[in-house]
């Protein structure tokens, strides 16, 4: 326990909480996030900290309040400190992940392509303890099941809302890789399960065969009131 | 946890929802361009000359910028050139790509698809793999493929939003390339929202005359950058994390030669010599222009325009920054994150303390943000937070009664998300906006094969200038950094292939120290900046600046 420093009883114009970072003692602004908590007591991150707004998972952050046995896991940028909480910040994740070519992988071919290239899914003990840990609050066990029965479409669209912050693996009793697993499934789905654009692949052609050349080439050159009139007097499709 | 919106801004959602119902099928009518230049003028940051300053330094001297980016351009290196051995080349490749966010990775890949082999490339990039803006855009990318659509409309859109500033040569690669990047997504396996018959699903935006922007939920961006990640790393290509660039090196003929790295977590440099070099560093959000908010990434710090300025690239356009119209103002722990442009496109409306319309929601993005300003400080209508932030509402709840429950669940996951955190529901509740710093519009200058005037040195995405002019409109910086990364990888693989370096230097760092000592500027300051700085001032004033050994 780090002892109470002197001043810490004076401030009375914010209210303070009293937050653990690895075990050291620090007071707090009320209303802050983990991640701002630690920098207004002096931290200067470099790992731990990338985009602050939930979209990287470079945050990833255990912690437990007082009196509460049970460590709970989120993400730094997006949760506020609460008096009495330990915490410490998890800057990397070592996990393998698996190499593959993606001309190479249709599922079709294969007999159960994500368990080729992650046979540690067959480990899943269904403890949902991955489940738990997950800050966006994905059915992470979920997808691993469907990845086991080969339904590779359900397994990306599940895990659509991953950031790849890594918790889920850190907790993982059958040590699974699910977020490098995961994201092979979307990129399989979004190549071969999901139908393709006639319209993008017409328009592609058109473009190859040079039927806007002439249109843009007018449009590049075209003197700056006629161009600013052309804006003006564009039809614009509104709502419906 | 915060428990919802307090009491009396309650009154003012009544309100709210009160005039919800008409308002429904009401349309307000976009500004006339008189309208629109009024507004600028009195309440747009950009058009305030105070927040800006002179260059009286380097290849645009005489340029007006920011001026927390002027500070940083008259600053001093953060090394000393005669300190650092050139002659110990730590890395020697055909390629090095500064910034591994989204343009960078494009780069490699189309430099790797270009024939240089993934050994002889190098990404060194501040944070990791992936950290950039790239991953936090939200809203989609713009694409001209539906049939009712044309390269040639997304041309007159992005120009006409630009204010006809941009550089029309790069707005023609843009708008041209964009089908053809959507074609190798697809290849690539990125999950673009589609309707049943494969076609995409497609969005209007502010400024757009088309409906052509396409989606991912709202974690377009983030599909986006963990799909050209992964592809990446397939191919084994080598990324120097914690690393970042801080100086460019040029050889004994004047050519950009390769960079200066720093490892962040033990300060030791490494000389890399490229044959070509590709500046992806993105924006500068984290400069805090005029002291706003920023929905930017922790490293956007600008450092790409320093070393680049630096090395003799001039900058464009960089007079005008992009204020977001809607940037998060409540609750205090996530005011200025990005409320996705998408919100609107859905069909929510931006309504003041009265509940009342005050602009159409689609305007292009600057005179939206204007307007938003001048309902809060010109008309006194907009709500103050417990913390005396200025806001409107977004008017949310909307999507859900025009296209049905369950909308903005389906749509926006990462919105309703973040807000249930914090005890607030967007399906029942309105979200309190305002502007926030979003996008650095200019950079250095490029030309449409994404080469700089500097001969060795290349440039894509948001660090550089010209594509999008003094205004971007949603989708189209997505849209900019696999255009030109794209661009500058291919013509950086091509360029090595025949470029012959000679003797590594870094005279033209003591020579921009002379510019400064010649100028009379006095300034302790070194740039690039690398993070912002965000420790508590308690903490700063008592810092005891000793080396702590292990």
């Amino acid at each position: 326990m780090t002892p109470d420093k002197a001043e810490d009883e004076g401030n009375e114009d914010v209210e303070m909480v009293e937050i653990f970072v690895m075990g050291k003692r620090y007071r707090v602004p009320k209303g802050l996030t983990i991640m701002t908590a630690l920098e207004y007591a002096g931290y200067k991150f470099t790992r731990g900290c990338g985009c602050r707004g939930g979209f990287c998972g470079a945050c990833s952050t255990v912690f437990r309040t007082e009196d509460e046995y049970k460590l709970k896991m989120d993400l730094a940028c997006q949760t506020a400190v609460e008096d009495g909480m330990f915490l410490v910040q998890l800057p990397f994740m070592p996990a393998v992940r698996a190499m593959y070519d993606i001309e190479e992988v249709e599922p079709e071919e294969h007999d159960n392509i994500l368990l080729d290239h992650y046979p540690e899914i067959a480990r899943c003990v269904s403890c949902n303890t991955c489940t738990k840990a997950c800050p966006q609050d994905i059915e992470v066990m979920d997808y691993v099941q469907a990845a086991l029965r080969g339904d590779v479409e359900r397994c990306a669209d599940l895990s659509f809302d991953c950031i790849q912050c890594g918790l889920c693996s850190i907790r993982c009793p059958a040590d699974i890789k699910h977020y490098h697993m995961a994201q092979m499934a979307r990129r399989i789905t979004g190549r071969y399960i999901h139908e393709h654009s006639d319209e993008l692949e017409k328009r592609v052609q058109e473009i190859k065969n040079g039927e806007y050349d002439e249109t843009m080439k007018e449009m590049v050159e075209m003197e700056i009131d006629k161009l600013k009139k052309t804006y003006e007097e564009r039809d614009i499709r509104e709502e419906g | 946890m915060a428990d919802g919106y307090p009491k009396y801004m309650q009154e003012s959602i009544k309100k709210v929802e009160e005039t919800r119902e008409e308002r429904m099928d009401k349309t307000y009518d976009r500004m006339s361009p008189s309208e629109g230049e009024e507004v600028l003028n009195n309440f747009h940051p950009d058009y305030k000359e105070e927040g800006k300053a002179l260059l009286k330094i380097g290849p645009s001297e005489g340029k007006k910028v920011p001026t927390e980016l002027a500070k940083l351009l008259r600053a001093r290196s953060l090394v000393d050139p005669s300190k650092i051995d050139l002659t110990q080349i730590d890395y020697d490749v055909d390629v090095l790509i500064i910034g591994g966010g989204g343009a960078g990775t494009v780069a490699a890949l189309w430099s790797l698809y270009e024939g240089i082999e993934p050994e002889d490339i190098l990404i060194s990039t501040k944070l990791r793999h992936g950290d950039s803006n790239s991953m936090m855009a939200q809203g989609g990318i713009q694409a001209a493929d539906e049939d009712e659509d044309s390269p040639v409309r997304h041309y007159l859109d992005a120009i006409g939003g630009g204010h006809f500033t941009n550089v029309p040569e790069l707005v023609k690669a843009l708008t041209i390339d964009g089908p053809k990047i959507l074609k190798w997504h697809e290849e690539l396996g990125i999950m673009y929202d589609r309707e049943d018959d494969g076609n995409f699903v497609e969005l209007p935006g502010g400024g757009t005359s088309r409906y052509r922007l396409h989606s991912s939920g709202d974690y377009t961006g983030m599909e986006l950058m963990r799909v050209l990640r992964d592809e990446s790393e397939n191919f084994d290509i080598p990324v120097l994390e914690f690393t970042p660039a801080v100086e460019l090196l040029k050889d004994d003929k004047g050519q950009v030669a390769g960079a200066l790295l720093m490892n962040l977590e033990t300060n030791e440099y490494y000389v890399v010599r490229a044959k070509s070099t590709i500046m992806a560093t993105g924006g500068f959000g984290r400069l805090h222009v005029q002291s706003f908010p920023t929905t930017n990434h922790y490293g956007a710090t600008g450092d790409g325009l320093i070393m680049g300025y630096r090395a003799g690239v001039p900058i464009r356009d960089l007079d005008s920054v992009q204020y977001h119209p809607t940037g998060a103002a409540f609750p205090d722990q996530i005011v200025g994150l990005l409320v996705t442009e998408k919100v609107r496109s859905l069909g929510a409306q931006p309504v003041n303390v009265d509940g009342e319309l005050f602009v159409n929601p689609l305007e292009p993005r600057d005179i939206e943000a204007a307007a938003i300003i001048r309902e809060c400080k010109g008309r006194e209508k907009g709500v103050t937070t417990p913390t005396s932030m200025q806001g409107v509402w977004l008017d949310s709840p909307l999507i859900e009664m025009k296209s049905g429950e369950g909308t903005i669940e389906d749509t926006l996951p990462a919105m309703v998300r973040q807000y249930e955190r914090f005890g607030i529901d967007i399906t029942k509740e309105p979200i309190l906006v305002y502007p926030t710093l979003h996008y650095q519009n200019g950079g250095l200058v490029i030309n449409e094969d994404g080469s700089t005037p500097v001969k060795g040195l290349f440039a894509g995405g948001e660090v550089e200038g010209g594509v999008h002019g003094k205004n971007r409109l949603m989708g189209n910086s997505l849209l900019d950094y696999n255009v030109f990364g794209r661009r500058a990888g291919i013509n950086a693989a091509k360029h090595a292939r025949k470029a012959s370096l000679g003797k590594l230097t870094l005279d033209h760092v003591d020579d921009y120290n002379k510019q400064i000592e010649d100028a009379g500027i006095k300034t302790d300051r070194k740039a690039p900046l690398l993070l912002p700085e965000y420790r508590g001032e308690e903490v700063l004033r008592r810092h005891l600046d000793v080396e702590v050994t292990l």
